[in-house]
């Protein structure tokens, strides 16, 4: 298979999963809402945290990119419910027996993912600037929609990754939990000199920590290449290590 | 009501405990959920027992362990509610219906088995929280009163999931309040003093009858067990079980009238 046909099956495989949008929309709203229901409760719940000497924004400014990330990994793992779906229903196979290399089946999938998770994206921010979410300047806004329709594509592969191992949607709870956790267990709710215990060291440690920062920096100052390199290089990093155990597990899927 | 009445509410009850058991999609958002939660919330805003006028605690899980537990109660509801209607979908409750049993024994026995789930969380929360270092400051009798106000909870909760349940006969429908009970912890003081919170938040959780359940059970644990704040929580619970039963009453007998 060429360049071209590639590009046209990844194109096909990427339409399939805007189709879905269109004629189920319903499916979308779970996704859109549950980010947003996260922001304005959060922001209203811990708000005051903004308070304490030392925290550097407001909180809804701190708090909207955690969002982001979140309507992003819901969205990612969303996919692998309909990777499982497919599976469960036998269109997978068929899709398995066609011309159509695994990369590119792989490539097709989570890309659309990528291009998704600017739905809940958009709304959040929509939302977020209606009450008074700082506005990121424009590089700061293109760097977050960057690092959100990366992390999407991160949390598809591994919705993949988990569909191929388990073929039911009753991995679904895992999928979307998995990725929850990477999110809240990062400078989510504070700093990193503000959180206690053991969330100190699994967010210093966390690579999704910087990529939250550098989603982050907008909404609370400056962008700057300095905060921006370690969170790109973090999603890269997580990319690859995610894309090749979702591939592993479609080429040792037989029909 | 008869003895029969209270073998098959005995019976139904402990079947539903079992399938809970038995299918962790189902234990995992009573028990799971809220535990990982917790233990973020906890380390993640921890330094917020320092703003003024954060009550006196030992610590932020002091604080949160009563939020955790009602999160978990809630989730319980809403997981009985799933489970009735897989059995309305699955056909097992007209196999009940059509049984010599009373019919809202069918019910009492669903909200039997959430009452006993909300139990067993409020000991796993309990026992979690005594193990990472939260002081009841009531002792035996604060956490026993915290006990009560829990299962009762899990009562009047899985009266509202039953009533869904029962109203439209769909699981994912059921399912589908799973961030509406986000919603409702949001705008309570389940998770942070109702004098801190912000926006709209702040006045609703004034009047939220789940601030006042959660107050109830987190009192015993930061400060002294006081009449009122009891009284408070108990009629809150009696009121969110009078609707949930009315709800389920005015359901189950449409879904008899329609034929099941």
């Amino acid at each position: 298979m060429g360049w071209a046909q590639s590009l046209d099956a990844t194109w096909a495989l990427i339409r399939r999963a805007a189709n879905e949008i269109l004629r189920v929309p319903g499916a979308a709203i779970p996704g859109v809402l549950a980010p947003t229901i996260f922001f304005l409760g959060l922001t209203s719940v811990f708000g005051a945290l903004s308070h304490l000497p030392g925290f550097p924004a407001p909180f809804k400014d701190w708090m909207i990119p955690v969002s982001l990330l979140q309507g992003a990994g819901f969205t990612g793992a969303a996919t692998g419910v309909n990777l499982a779906r497919d599976i469960e229903q036998g269109w997978f196979d068929r899709l398995l027996v066609s011309p159509a290399p695994r990369p590119v089946i792989l490539a097709g999938l989570v890309l659309s993912a990528a291009l998704r998770s600017l739905i809940p994206a958009t709304f959040l921010l929509a939302v977020g600037f209606a009450i008074g979410v700082n506005w990121p300047g424009l590089d700061g806004l293109l760097i977050a929609l960057l690092v959100v329709m990366g992390f999407g594509t991160v949390a598809a592969c591994w919705g993949t990754m988990l569909a191929l191992r388990y073929r039911s949607q009753s991995a679904a709870p895992l999928m979307q939990a998995g990725m929850l956790l990477l999110v809240l267990t990062t400078t989510a709710y504070a700093p990193l000199s503000f959180l206690t215990g053991w969330l100190y060291t699994v967010a210093k440690y966390n690579p999704v920590t910087q990529i939250l920062e550098a989603a982050r920096q907008g909404f609370i100052g400056s962008v700057t290449w300095s905060d921006t390199w370690p969170g790109l290089l973090c999603l890269a990093g997580l990319l690859a290590l995610l894309s090749a155990l979702a591939l592993r597990g479609m080429r040792r899927t037989a029909v | 009501m008869t003895r029969t009445d209270l073998r098959v509410i005995g019976a139904l009850g402990a079947r539903s405990v079992k399938q809970t058991f038995r299918r962790p999609q189902l234990l995992a958002p009573i028990v799971v959920f809220p535990s990982i939660l917790l233990a973020i919330q906890t380390a993640g805003a921890g330094q917020a027992v320092n703003l003024p006028g954060f009550p006196p605690v030992n610590s932020f899980l002091d604080f949160m362990l009563a939020g955790a537990m009602i999160q978990s109660t809630l989730l319980a509801g809403n997981s009985g509610g799933i489970a009735l209607a897989v059995d309305i979908e699955m056909g097992f409750t007209d196999r009940l219906l059509a049984a010599p049993i009373s019919r809202f024994g069918m019910v009492l026995g669903r909200l039997a088995g959430t009452a006993a789930l909300s139990a067993l969380a409020g000991i796993w929360f309990l026992v979690i929280g005594l193990i990472f270092g939260v002081h009841i400051n009531e002792g035996v009798p604060g956490a026993i009163v915290m006990m009560l106000l829990v299962t009762l909870s899990g009562l009047a909760f899985g009266g509202i999931g039953a009533a869904v349940a029962l109203r439209t006969g769909r699981a994912s429908v059921v399912q589908g309040l799973f961030p509406l009970v986000f919603v409702i912890l949001f705008l309570s003081s389940a998770f942070f003093p109702q004098d801190l919170l912000t926006g709209p938040a702040a006045t609703i959780a004034q009047y939220n009858p789940l601030s006042f359940i959660v107050e109830g059970i987190r009192d015993p644990v930061i400060s002294s067990l006081t009449w009122e704040v009891f009284g408070k929580a108990i009629a809150s619970l009696v009121l969110v079980f009078a609707i949930g039963i009315a709800l389920s009453s005015m359901a189950l007998r449409r879904r008899i009238r329609m034929g099941g």
